[in-house]
This record gives C-alpha cells, sequence and structure tokens, in this order.
C-alpha cells in the first residue's frame, strides 16, 4: 500500500499541468490509481499553475495535496510557498537554472537540476518540465522509464507528431542528468 | 472491463450525456464548466446533435424547455450565477411536468463570487429556486466515474418522472482527471405520448404549458406532483455509508467534501476513534432512512460542507434533531483540509460541539 503525492508549481507556459497529465497517464499505464487536479481560472492566463497529481495502489480520497511526497518547483515564488509542505522524507525538484536558492531544510531530499538551461542548450527550451519529469522517473521504481515513449505517444496530438521525438529527448536528458 | 482512460469530469458529463442519447445542448460558456461546452461543440455536429451556445443563459434553458417539450433527450450546464438565470426556466420546466437534465459545476458566491469550487447552491438546489412549489432530483457526484454514472442515471430519472435532474457538482470535481470507464450503457426509453410531435390529424393536439388560471385546477396539479415526489423519496434516495458499522460518531458529506472527509475518517480510525461517513448521492430525495438508523447509533454527527451551512438543515430534519449536529464547514472556494475536519472528529470524540 503506497501513495504518492506530487506536487508541481511554477509559472503558466512552463507545462506543469502537462507534466502532471504525462506522470498520471504513466500511473495509469502501471495501472495505479491516480488523480490530476489543474489549478483552473487567470493561472491559465499567466501568473502561477499548479497540478496535485496523485499515485496510488489504493482509491484515492481526497484529489487535494497538503502535504506532497514530491515537489517540483519551477519558480521561486512556487519553491518558497510549498518547501515546508513537503512530508519529511519526501523529495524536492528544483528547476536550479531559474532558482538561485538552497535549501535548508536537512529532512527531505533535494535535487537541484539546471533544466532550462539544459532544455536552452539543447534547443528545446519549452520542455525544462520534462527534464525534470525524466530524473524523477529514474527515482521511482512504481513508475519506471518503462513504457514512457507509448505515454508521449497518447499526450501528443497527432499534429504535433515532432514533439513526441523532442519530448522523449528532454525526458533522456533529465534521466541521464548525473550532478 | 472496459479500457480505463482519463478524463476531466466536465468532460465525463458531456460524454456521459452522449451515451445516454442526449442529442440536444444548449448552453452559454461559465468557469469552471465550460468544458461541458466545449466537449459538446466537438462531438455534436459528428453525430448528427445539436450544440447551440445561447446568447443567454436563460435563452438556452428556455431552448431545453422546447426541445424536452418537443420529446427530445437535452440538457444544459453552467455555474451557479449562471443557474440563478436558469431558475425562471426550471420553475416552468417543473410546472409543465416535462424532463430535463441541468448540471451546475458550482462556485462560490453569492452574486459574481469567485471561480473556486463550492456547494452554496445546495439550498437553491434541493428547496427550488425558482418560483412555486417543486422539487427536482438533485444527484452529487464525488468522482470522476460518477459524474457519468450519475448523468446517466439523471436522464432516467428525468424521463421516468417527467421533471429536472440535477447534476450538483463543484468545480474541483469538474476540473480533475480521474480514471474511468464506460461500461456498456443500458438506456432506457420511455414512451413520451405527451411530446409535441405533431398529430398529423391523427390525435387531439397536445399542449405543455404551466399556466392554469383556475385556482382549482392548478391546486390539483400541485397536489399530483406532490404524490410523484412521495413516490420518489421513497424509490429513488442513494448514499454511501463508510466505516458506518461500530461509528460513533458520523461525518456528513456530499460531492468533492466527502473525498476530503474520507482521508480524515480513515486518519481518526488510526487514532482509534469510532467514525464513519454518510454520503448522500441524492440531495433531493434526501436518504433519510439512512440517517433515521444512523442517528439511533452514533452519538453525534458532523456536517462537512463548502459553504456556511446549508445540508446540516436537512441532517437535523432527517435525524430529527435526536443527536447534536456540529459544522465543519469553509466557504467562498476554499476547502477544508483533511485536518480541519479531523479537528472536528476530536471534537466531536470529547464532547466539544
Amino acid at each position: 500500500m503506497k501513495t504518492t503525492q506530487i506536487l508541481i508549481a511554477g509559472f503558466g507556459g512552463q507545462g506543469i499541468l502537462f507534466s502532471g497529465k504525462f506522470l498520471a497517464y504513466k500511473g495509469l499505464v502501471e495501472e495505479l490509481q491516480v488523480s490530476w487536479l489543474p489549478s483552473y481560472g487567470p493561472e491559465m492566463r499567466g501568473g502561477t499553475a499548479n497540478c496535485n497529481v496523485i499515485l496510488s495502489d489504493d482509491p484515492v480520497g481526497s484529489p487535494i495535496i497538503t502535504t506532497p511526497d514530491v515537489l517540483i518547483a519551477m519558480n521561486l515564488p512556487s519553491l518558497q510557498k510549498y518547501v515546508d509542505s513537503v512530508a519529511p522524507g519526501g523529495q524536492i525538484y528544483i528547476d536550479s537554472s531559474l532558482i538561485d536558492l538552497k535549501i535548508e531544510r536537512t529532512d527531505v531530499e533535494v535535487f537541484y537540476i539546471p533544466a532550462t538551461q539544459m532544455a536552452k542548450e539543447e534547443g528545446i527550451a519549452t520542455l525544462a518540465n520534462m527534464i525534470i519529469v525524466g530524473h524523477l522517473l529514474e527515482n521511482h521504481p512504481e513508475l519506471s522509464f518503462d513504457g514512457a515513449e507509448a505515454v508521449v505517444e497518447s499526450l501528443v496530438p497527432a499534429k504535433k507528431a515532432a514533439l513526441k521525438e523532442l519530448n522523449m529527448k528532454a525526458l533522456s536528458l533529465g534521466k541521464n542528468y548525473k550532478k | 472491463m472496459a479500457e480505463r482512460i482519463l478524463m476531466k469530469g466536465n468532460e465525463a458529463i458531456a460524454e456521459a450525456a452522449i451515451r445516454a442519447g442526449c442529442r440536444h445542448y444548449f448552453g452559454y460558456p461559465i468557469t469552471p464548466q465550460t468544458e461541458i461546452a466545449a466537449y459538446m461543440a466537438k462531438k455534436m455536429p459528428k453525430i448528427g446533435g445539436v450544440f447551440l451556445q445561447a446568447e443567454s443563459e436563460i435563452a438556452s434553458i428556455n431552448m431545453v424547455y422546447g426541445a424536452s417539450a418537443a420529446g427530445m433527450r437535452v440538457m444544459t450546464s453552467s455555474s451557479s450565477p449562471g443557474i440563478s438565470l436558469k431558475t425562471e426556466g426550471l420553475s416552468y420546466i417543473a410546472g409543465s411536468d416535462i424532463p430535463a437534465l441541468v448540471v451546475n459545476v458550482q462556485r462560490g458566491g453569492p452574486g459574481l463570487g469567485g471561480i473556486q469550487p463550492s456547494q452554496s447552491d445546495y439550498f437553491q438546489a434541493t428547496k427550488g429556486g425558482g418560483h412555486g412549489d417543486y422539487r427536482m432530483i438533485v444527484l452529487a457526484p464525488a468522482s470522476v466515474q460518477e459524474m457519468a454514472s450519475l448523468t446517466i442515471k439523471g436522464f432516467d430519472l428525468a424521463d421516468k418522472y417527467r421533471m429536472t435532474s440535477m447534476i450538483l457538482a463543484d468545480g474541483t470535481i469538474g476540473q480533475m482527471m480521474e480514471p474511468i470507464s464506460f461500461e456498456d450503457v443500458e438506456i432506457n426509453s420511455y414512451e413520451k405520448p405527451w411530446a409535441l410531435t405533431g398529430t398529423e390529424c391523427k390525435r387531439k393536439h397536445n399542449v405543455v404549458n404551466s399556466l392554469y388560471l383556475k385556482p382549482e385546477e392548478l391546486e390539483k396539479k400541485n397536489f399530483e406532483r406532490f404524490e410523484k415526489y412521495a413516490e420518489i423519496e421513497k424509490n429513488e434516495a442513494m448514499w454511501e455509508e463508510y466505516m458506518m458499522d461500530d461509528a460513533e460518531i458520523c461525518v456528513v458529506a456530499f460531492g468533492i467534501a466527502s473525498r476530503v472527509a474520507k482521508n480524515a475518517v480513515v486518519a481518526a480510525r488510526n487514532e482509534g476513534i469510532k467514525v464513519g461517513l454518510i454520503r448522500p448521492i441524492t440531495l433531493w430525495p434526501f436518504p433519510t432512512a439512512a440517517f433515521e438508523a444512523a442517528a439511533e447509533k452514533v452519538n453525534s454527527f458532523i456536517s462537512v460542507e463548502l459553504s456556511m451551512g446549508q445540508m446540516i438543515d436537512d441532517v437535523k430534519l432527517a435525524t430529527k434533531c435526536k443527536k447534536p449536529v456540529s459544522l465543519c464547514n469553509r466557504a467562498g472556494g476554499m476547502i477544508p483540509s483533511p485536518d480541519e475536519i479531523l479537528e472536528s472528529i476530536r471534537n466531536a470524540k470529547k464532547g466539544v460541539l
């Protein structure tokens, strides 16, 4: 019986909701119980966006996350807002090219990934989110990297087929990232 | 079992409606339910259905009135302020005894309020909203799967009893995605000899109208309608009980609040507190039988609501105030955390109400 609560937060336009969708679909493929809850409203037109994804062996109760096991922070305000809410023993993934802050908490595992910088260098500037997700998959055997391609395939519309390859490239970059 | 797919609650309503045979949708956009209209706009033209964005909510409910009078399975959807605009039409539909499905994906009020989830239209949905003596069947989904199954059920009940079924959801359930599977839907079809389908000069013409100027006639109509309502109260109440077998405290919650409350119930059980949950699935008819039974065995009730406390009145009525009922609530688009509900449960255990 395991439940992983993932909170993804950043600016609108960083693919916050998309990366959440990817994780939810990956959970579905792995036959987990899942829920995906976006922030909605003015956030979608810029400003902050966040997304709650729950993956569980059991039926999901509340889809609203108050104590995330995993926080993905794509900007400073989001990190500052949620850093204290992460469960002890949890993980924090930080886009360190956008956030110049070191976590003082010692009861959580922190991954500093210069995702936006990496994405720019590879010519996939909008896919920093998926670089971080790739690294997360590597750390979460219940999700695993296997089958990621099929999930990307189901999420990217046929008209934008080129994006599939780019998303996979981003995931691989994240998977192979070493400090 | 059918394949599991991920879908937003709003989209699940739209897809379920189409599967239930609805081919007429009239609406007007409003957050947080616009995905229903968007889905219908995309799908209806492809299957020979009608999607129409009306000039206003008032227009759209009157289009529902017209299409229903012609015997069609028809729906509209909106969110709180939009439903207020539709209530005149809801009263006319009730007074004309014709079926309709109306979805309210609630947001915080009153007035224009906000766009975040709320349950503060409970009174409006269950106690009338519009003028005159009337009822609507009110269904409260707590998951994306139920958004679909209760939509199908809602159409069925509406046709069966010739009245409005309302899906009373909220912004969270509307916006969230969960796995859902569409089993083969069994659709009951109902003869509609009252519908305005053209007489072909072979029968007396039908009339769909809510105007009765003779008070004797209007009174008779009201009494007949309430006999039907009594039958529905007897036969159609639905609810879920969770960990109620040995419960000393009963949490009452519907929709998204029940999801959060379940987490709190589990946490309280881990502390050794004997607590359970009753989740009304029909808000009208209110599942009175469940509460009559619970009132005999629990010490107290906690009504958890995203409002200033509306369902709590029905809990008190259903239990005939035999046991104390306390309120654990947030309003205006806020949602209580499991910890807030847990604290209410701890207080109930201590007898602090």
